[in-house]
């Protein structure tokens, strides 16, 4: 075999081929052919590294550096002071946000330091396209242990035993759902991936299928020996290329292997795998519509039970497993279920893997201990707000979940003390919100998307989250109502326990968190037609103070209505009827000058005297 | 590639342990090649190539090699340092394809400092 010197770990995950990584690769092997060293460096493409927002990375074996935003034209300097000469290039190593000091070593960054692996344990370390690399770090191992030493009865316990519960946002005990399948008598039974991740801003599961789709076909394949199932599909969204051109390329080789098909490992024991391209359907991400689209009939969940343990896939026993779940078993076979609990709490063991985005400096992909504070993961891993600017809310569990405000960022990450803010851990996105979010509109958002992504079957669910958009909707453009508040709680009440499935059943939580934490923007959305973080329109005005201007025109070259008129070293004025509250003059103002006002405002002293500190003006 | 064993599972393992113990750390030895530009001038390259060829020839899984700068004594270069855990550091200066060849077997294999070549124990790189 080929000995190389260094190991090249180019990341190659959908975020970072997207700013360049394809090019930055092309530029690297060709500048290290040139200097002599491609026999020596070895360049490997992997799967999502997890700190997305300063793609394309690279991690340097055995130096552990690291290096972010390549571009094709830094490749000839970085070849040759690093690969050649031995020298780290500072240029393109990670920064602190505030010192701007470089950090050279992959394991000082805080985004990374303080990180667990273990969903992502081949994170950056492994080609996914090579299942050898796969097999190098244990892979199969556990699949082997699995089929040989132990019974199906072993494989449930220990996973009972570890507290593993479903990633996918439930959080049901997965051994249990195995035993529930195992028990039951049956000629054919399924094992079933669910990789349908719809969440707007949330992306482990794919990273998980990209980076590291062997891990997920071993757990599937330990799962259906546990419940005596032969045949399994992966339910995956065909927006996801390049996961489920690397899931193809696994179950291939997998099966070129023997590894799947008939007689794995020569055990005896038999699983064929398939690929079921989901269309994106937000409810197909619920068991039993998933199954149905399977079938090949319309994605609409049904009424549980009977419960897929008992009839799923074609009415058969079948057991459906989110990416994570199953990315988890084979380190758990591996290591018992003692190693497993030895992070998390008792009801919550083992890690979660979040996708980290919003307003904060380190966006991406981070996996930590199940118990660990939310305030820790926005600040020690994802570096604190961008900008200075101040937090207002983490939205946690997409469409399903709801935002904590600063006051419960102590809660720990465990599915209860998560359900007791309102919000749910969820699938794991996690989005991170400043002071210029408004909390009424956010509601809204989510709202949209749960209201257009219903699937129609049940009436709560289609009518009620119509006429809880259609009511946010009224109050973000002015037309709320006193009495608006209890009918939005009432009616979110009604559609939590009257729809059929997890959909309309989460549905309200963003409406009802926002309306528990934020009560104080709803009233003032509706009774003074004022959305103080200026987000919606209709209900702000940008008011110059010219106390405070001092007329160096920033605003005034930055509008782009031209509504803004004023003399140099004059206070400048905003012409109300052309403006289009944009909010870039806002942003430009260095003095604070610019004020979001109620929508109607016109300078009159008493009301800016009762706004107070509320018309704080921007930016910070 | 064939049906796989239980076997072969290790075998895989077995056979991509050097390239893993560079990914992931772990390693008895560190060569580091001083390859300034004074270094390279003074064949600091074929000495990095004929490194390679021995680590090649040997399978040896547990060494790894890096590049640094100059070294600071551009007249003995080209310099290598070699360092074996838990043992101090030893620096080689004005070396040829052969030397390196030796100080190989005998200092990164064998553990015996290379007395004949040695500029110096002790190293301001450590692990």
């Amino acid at each position: 075999m080929e000995k190389f010197r260094a190991n090249l770990m180019l990341c190659a995950g959908t975020g970072c081929v997207a700013s360049g990584t394809t090019k930055v690769r092309e530029a690297l092997q060709e500048e290290l052919k040139k200097r002599g060293l491609a026999d020596e460096i070895k360049i490997v493409l992997t799967g999502c590294n997890g700190y997305c927002a300063e793609g394309p990375v690279m991690s340097v074996h055995p130096d552990e550096v690291f290096y972010q935003k390549l571009t094709v034209e830094d490749i000839p300097m970085l070849v040759e002071e690093h690969f050649l000469k031995g020298r780290p290039y500072e240029k393109l190593m990670f920064k602190e946000p505030e010192k701007k000091t470089a950090i050279p070593l992959m394991k000082d960054i805080p985004f990374f330091k303080h990180q667990v692996l273990r969903v992502l344990r081949n994170k950056g370390l492994i080609d996914p396209e090579k299942i050898e690399e796969y097999i190098a770090r244990d892979g199969y191992q556990a699949a082997a242990r699995a089929l040989t030493e132990m019974k199906p009865e072993d494989i449930i316990k220990t996973v009972k035993d570890a507290g593993l519960r479903g990633r996918g946002g439930a959080g049901f005990p997965t051994g249990l759902k195995w035993e529930f399948a195992s028990k039951v008598q049956s000629d054919v039974k399924y094992m079933l991936c669910n990789g349908d991740e719809g969440d707007p801003g949330a992306f482990m599961d794919r990273s998980v299928m990209e980076a590291d789709p062997h891990s997920v076909i071993e757990g599937m394949l330990i799962g259906a020996r546990a419940i005596g199932a032969h045949h399994g599909y992966i339910y995956v969204r065909a927006e996801y290329p390049l996961a489920v051109k690397r899931l193809q390329l696994a179950i291939d080789q997998a099966t070129e292997a023997g590894l799947l098909g008939k007689n794995i490992l020569d055990t005896g024991f038999d699983f064929e795998l398939g690929i079921y391209l989901g269309a994106g359907a937000f409810v197909c991400g619920e068991e039993t519509a998933l199954m149905r689209s399977i079938e090949g009939r319309r994605g609409m969940p049904r009424p549980r039970p009977p419960f897929p343990a008992h009839k799923g896939l074609w009415d058969k026993p079948s057991v459906l497993n989110n990416v994570e779940t199953l990315a988890q078993i084979s380190p758990i076979i591996l290591n018992g279920a003692e190693w497993y609990r030895s992070l998390g709490t008792e009801k919550s063991a083992g890690t979660k893997v979040f996708a980290l985005t919003g307003a904060i400096n380190n966006v991406g992909l981070v996996e930590v201990p199940m118990g660990i504070p939310l305030r820790r993961i926005i600040y020690e891993i994802g570096g604190g707000m961008k900008k200075g600017r101040k937090f207002k809310a983490v939205q946690l569990g997409g469409p399903s979940g709801g935002c904590i405000p600063e006051h419960l960022l102590e809660t720990p990450v465990t599915y209860e003390d998560i359900v007791a803010t309102g919000a749910i851990v969820g699938s794991g996105g996690m989005v991170v919100m400043d002071d210029n979010t408004c909390m009424v509109g956010t509601a809204k958002f989510f709202l949209e998307f749960t209201a257009d992504e219903s699937c129609g079957k049940c009436t709560p669910c289609r009518v009620g989250t119509k006429i809880l958009l259609d009511m946010l909707t009224d109050i973000t453009e002015g037309r709320g109502t006193e009495s608006d508040i209890e009918t939005l709680q009432d009616l979110a009440k009604d559609i939590l326990s009257t729809s059929l499935c997890g959909l309309g059943q989460t549905a309200p939580n963003p409406v009802l968190t926002t309306i528990k934490y934020f009560r104080d923007e709803y009233e003032s959305h509706i009774n003074d037609k004022w959305c103080k973080a200026g987000v919606c329109r209709n209900l702000t005005t940008f008011w110059i103070d010219e106390e405070l201007c001092k007329g160096c025109g920033a605003c005034l070259r930055a509008c782009p209505a031209k509504a803004i008129i004023g003399e140099k070293k004059q206070p400048h004025k905003i012409i109300q009827e052309v403006c289009v509250h944009c909010r870039t003059c806002y942003e430009a103002c260095k003095f604070k000058s610019i004020k979001i006002m109620p929508a109607g405002f016109d300078g009159d002293p008493a009301v800016l005297a009762k706004a107070g500190e509320d018309a704080k003006g921007g930016k910070a | 590639m064939p049906r796989l064993t239980i076997e072969d599972l290790k075998k895989i393992k077995e056979r991509h342990k050097a390239e893993f113990t560079l990914r992931e750390g772990g390693y008895k030895a560190k060569v580091t090649v001083h390859m300034g530009t004074c270094g390279i001038a003074a064949g600091a390259r074929s000495v990095m190539t004929a490194l390679m060829d021995e680590i090649a020839k040997t399978d040896a899984e547990d060494i790894i090699v890096t590049t640094s700068g100059c070294a600071g004594l551009c007249a003995r270069e080209p310099l290598v340092t070699v360092e074996i855990m838990n043992s101090p550091p030893v620096k080689y200066c004005d070396l040829n394809e052969e030397k390196i060849r030796e100080i190989f077997r005998e200092h990164i294999i064998g553990g015996k400092p290379v007395e004949k070549y040695a500029l110096v124990v002790g190293s301001e790189t450590t692990y």
